[in-house]
């Protein structure tokens, strides 16, 4: 009863992949709109253009511009109030040339059912994310990031859920769902659940962070492989970047997810009809609700694909790390006596230049690009990054700049006060990074608060200003990226690892300018300044 | 000899008298059974509670009583239906103006002739207990009044999602038990029925019946108190429960049965026994009167017309000559009524002329005495309401 039932349509199908088998992207937009007309759609194009603070190598220098195409399939009864958007990102190369074609073809069959309750968009954009974003923003008409584009003239009505394609080879062996999306936002458990359940009912391998499912729950191997998955999937939640095209629907409370095929060399594969069976039946699905999904949780950790943490159990951890901080800032208050203690004056110089650095970290790497182009021999990107890593280490030699400004310090109530008002502002920052993102807030929770809630002038200092350093927010970063290619399987060398962290802070300092990502202003403004208070009360003298 | 010839002939003379005798004892026996039930009329309300597309199998539940009741002999006049959704021309069918009740589309008890008195969020508990009650607006169309007397007989049957209790309009408003106990005890306290037959069908159906107190009451409900109700068969194509287990041997029963059918209400109890249903469908019989095996199923779900014989002449044109001589004399007097009737014009209706059907208020007698019937004048105002057109199915769902 499904796609392809009969023999006729899948030679159809087979005969427009293999048409399509030559890279496309490069946006045949004219094409693309003939082809839609064709198929009984109502296509719509809308151009975008985006200005970007430093030119990334893969885009061109500065300017980004680009086409969307899309295309509506009206409901045939149904009032125009609600609508499904399938996505495939048009990347130039190889990167994506099936999904196009798999879209057509659904676009197709879709046209000739007659139980459509909802108007389903048909979406090929350029540039990834940026044309996703464009896309969004003009069809609710806002504008977050500062994108210039051409208002959209077709509309269908409000969007329910989102699904993202990326098929890059016409052979798949099995299918990635990815899930983490923009600020570690997730859909809800159900999309997840819904797709798993018709991959088995197919017979379709399915895989999450990229690894199978085992079954063995009771041995250690299986054990480790559940908390490998669930590692991965904490990782890519705390760097906040989006990583599907669907991320970017979450933000207006649009389920989204996306699928990936993967062509791992296996002896059994599966073809696009299969594949086109398992997208009609999701949105078959997906066209019969009622309501938005909000019956299953919001916030989850998945170390497989049939199972799930929730909220409820892994929010606990992260408290019980929070109220280390609490109990030792409670254990300073008792020791330090108010009316006898030091003016508030010394406890604010070392926050606000601890802010002002924060600062500088956030605005200078960017504006001072071009001064750096014109004075060393890097590209724009490499001098903001390596701005960036400069002023963070500069500010490790602030304790002893600061101290030489001021006079009549060094009291032992001094660096108390300072350490009680750290604690109880990281422990506010750390809660309130938890639940917005709770992989950021508890890796960094790990990382901060042992050495923080020890902290005192009088320990060894070479030793715990080496430890403090190890365990700085930058070297956490590192950390990360290691842990993250051991896991995907793709260890590198040390130097790799440095090029790779590299690269993540200039993908951070750009997901933030384009898309709102919140995790480079939080580490330069908020969490680097704290620890930068940390620091000073170690070198309190 | 002689007394053995008497004997002989006495018996012979009395076995010739007693054979009239025993024929019309045997008529009598006969019109006895006939007239045993003591109705004379039979009503159906047929309520489905659940809006929804998932909620597929509470209409078709509906639908397949309907189309047993109908075909069983009650006309659509005598027939409530309240269903609170479409789902024939739902946007989700993929068979529009269909709703099937088995897999693979064998039955479609939607039909052509399917008329729906109370659709859509016209289904609420208030007009559902004002419909059992018969306290409507005056403004209310006869297809949607329950006009029972004190000879009908009356089949309630009702589905949905249900608790302990209650049972859910909607997904806004729930009716709980007492409040339909005490609908039912309005109703014979106002003479509205003779004897009823209410059937549930949905979780803890049996907790529905509990609380009835008024006599010759029989129920039915699919499951006991802290069971559920479950669905027989999900059809792939459509993509959603076709029925619940209960209804659907009750329809399989009642297709068995015919107007001349002499099964009785102990079949109907055996109806999806355990095995079949998974719960255990409960039955209450103490508030009724007659023995449960001496009822026929069509003394509710037909309609086997019953004659009641009145042994006086009613003189029916008398009411009205003293009107028509007064108009004469110039008298402008009228009697007062000592009743009001519950359609005020029913009785006038048949001095009109069928495709004039200016149906006027009691003001009427003041205004127009002088005219003879036959001329219909202006003060009489407009029907004050519009006998709806019965909602036949859309055999084309707008588009």
């Amino acid at each position: 009863m499904g796609l392809l039932s009969d023999p006729s349509r899948r030679k159809v199908l087979t005969g427009l992949l293999t048409r399509l088998n030559t890279p496309i992207c490069g946006m045949p937009v004219e094409w693309l709109v003939k082809a839609m007309q064709s198929r009984g759609l109502e296509v719509f194009t809308q151009s975008f253009s985006r200005k970007l603070p430093f030119p990334d190598e893969n885009k061109e220098r500065y300017m980004v511009r680009g086409t969307n195409v899309y295309g509506i399939l009206r409901a045939p009864r149904a009032p125009r109030t609600e609508a499904l958007v399938i996505s495939a990102p048009c990347s130039p190369g190889d990167s994506n040339n099936q999904a196009v074609g798999l879209l057509l073809a659904l676009a197709q069959y879709f046209r000739n059912q007659v139980y459509w309750a909802k108007d389903i968009i048909f979406l090929v954009n350029e540039h990834d994310l940026m044309g996703t974003q464009a896309w969004l923003e003009a069809y609710h008409h806002t504008n977050i990031t500062g994108m210039e584009y051409s208002p959209l003239q077709g509309r269908a009505g409000s969007i329910q859920a989102a699904l993202s394609l990326e098929l890059s080879s016409d052979v798949i062996t099995s299918l990635d769902l990815i899930l983490e999306g923009l600020n570690g936002q997730l859909p809800n458990l159900d999309l997840a659940n819904l797709f798993y359940a018709f991959c088995q009912k197919l017979g379709v391998l399915c895989t999450i962070q990229g690894k199978l499912q085992r079954n063995d729950w009771d041995t250690a191997e299986g054990y480790t492989h559940a908390a490998q998955t669930m590692m991965l999937m904490v990782l890519k939640q705390a760097c906040g970047r989006s990583w599907g095209d669907h991320g970017l629907f979450l933000r207006y409370h649009i389920e989204a997810a996306s699928v990936r095929g993967i062509n791992s060399f296996r002896h059994y594969k599966t073809d696009a009809a299969t594949i086109g069976r398992l997208l009609e039946g999701m949105v078959r699905k997906l066209n019969n609700l009622l309501e938005r999904l909000h019956q299953s949780y919001f916030f989850y950790l998945l170390p497989s694909l049939s199972r799930f943490v929730s909220i409820g159990c892994y929010m606990l951890a992260f408290g019980l790390l929070v109220v280390i901080l609490l109990l030792r800032g409670v254990t300073e208050a008792q020791q330090v006596s108010l009316p006898s203690g030091p003016g508030v004056l010394t406890v604010l110089t070392p926050v606000v230049i601890s802010h002002l650095t924060g600062v500088a970290l956030y605005l200078l790497p960017v504006h001072l690009q071009e001064m750096a182009v014109e004075h060393f021999p890097v590209s724009e990107t490499e001098a903001v990054v390596l701005t960036a890593v400069a002023i963070y280490t500069a500010g490790l030699a602030l304790p002893h700049n600061t101290q030489r400004l001021l006079s009549g310090e060094g009291t032992e109530q001094g660096w108390k006060v300072l350490k009680l008002t750290a604690l109880l502002y990281l422990a506010v920052l750390l809660g309130c990074t938890a639940l917005i993102n709770f992989s950021l807030g508890f890796i960094l929770a790990v990382t901060l608060v042992p050495i923080t809630a020890s902290m005192t002038p009088h320990m060894p200092k070479a030793l715990s200003a080496l430890v403090m350093v190890l365990l700085s927010p930058a070297f956490t970063v590192l950390y990360c990226v290691f842990i993250y290619q051991e896991l995907i399987e793709a260890p590198v060398s040390v130097s790799e690892g440095w090029m790779l962290f590299l690269s993540v802070i200039s993908q951070g300092i750009l997901d933030h300018a384009l898309y709102g990502s919140l995790v480079y202003p939080l580490l330069a403004l908020f969490i680097y300044p704290c620890w930068l208070m940390f620091w000073n009360i170690l070198f309190w003298s | 000899m002689d007394y053995y010839n008497l004997l002989t002939t006495c018996a012979f003379i009395h076995l010739l008298v007693s054979i009239p005798y025993a024929y019309s004892n045997y008529v009598e026996n006969k019109a006895g059974q006939f007239f045993s039930s003591g109705h004379t009329n039979n009503w159906a309300v047929l309520v489905c509670t659940s809006r929804f597309w998932f909620n597929y199998r509470h209409v078709a539940n509906t639908l397949s009583v309907y189309r047993s009741v109908k075909r069983l002999g009650i006309p659509d006049s005598h027939i409530v239906l309240m269903l609170a959704d479409d789902m024939a021309c739902n946007y989700r069918n993929p068979k529009p103006a269909t709703v099937f009740s088995h897999k693979n589309m064998e039955l479609n008890v939607y039909g052509d002739d399917v008329e729906v008195d109370y659709r859509g969020y016209e289904v609420t508990v208030e007009n559902f207990l004002r419909v059992l009650t018969g306290r409507l607006p005056p403004s209310t169309p006869r297809s949607k009044r329950l006009l029972s007397d004190d000879r009908s007989n009356i089949l309630i049957y009702l589905t949905g999602h249900g608790g302990n209790g209650f049972l859910k309009f909607q997904d806004s408003e729930e009716i709980s038990n007492m409040e339909l106990a005490d609908a039912f005890e309005q109703m014979w306290q106002k003479r509205r029925y003779n004897e009823l037959l209410f059937i549930i069908d949905t979780c803890q159906g049996a907790s529905m019946y509990e609380r009835f107190y008024s006599p010759n009451l029989m129920a039915l409900a699919s499951s006991q108190v802290g069971e559920d109700s479950l669905s027989h068969q999900p059809d792939l194509a459509i993509g959603v429960h076709l029925m619940d287990k209960y209804t659907f041997y009750l329809l399989e029963f009642l297709e068995e049965v015919h107007p001349a059918s002499q099964a009785n209400m102990n079949d109907l109890f055996k109806v999806c026994p355990q095995s079949q249903c998974v719960s255990t469908p409960g039955h209450r019989t103490d508030l009724f009167q007659r023995n449960p095996g001496s009822v026929l199923i069509t003394d509710f779900f037909g309609s086997v017309r019953k004659v009641e014989i009145t042994k006086d002449t009613i003189n029916l044109t008398s009411s009205l000559k003293p009107l028509i001589q007064r108009s004469g004399s110039g008298d402008m007097q009228i009697e007062s009524l000592t009743y009001v009737d519950q359609l005020p014009v029913a009785e006038i209706i048949h001095q009109l002329t069928p495709d004039q059907f200016l149906v006027c208020s009691r003001r009427w007698t003041e205004q127009s005495v002088r005219v003879s019937p036959s001329v219909y004048v202006q003060p009489c105002e407009k029907p004050p309401y519009v006998d709806s057109s019965p909602s036949h199915a859309p055999l084309c769902c707008g588009g």
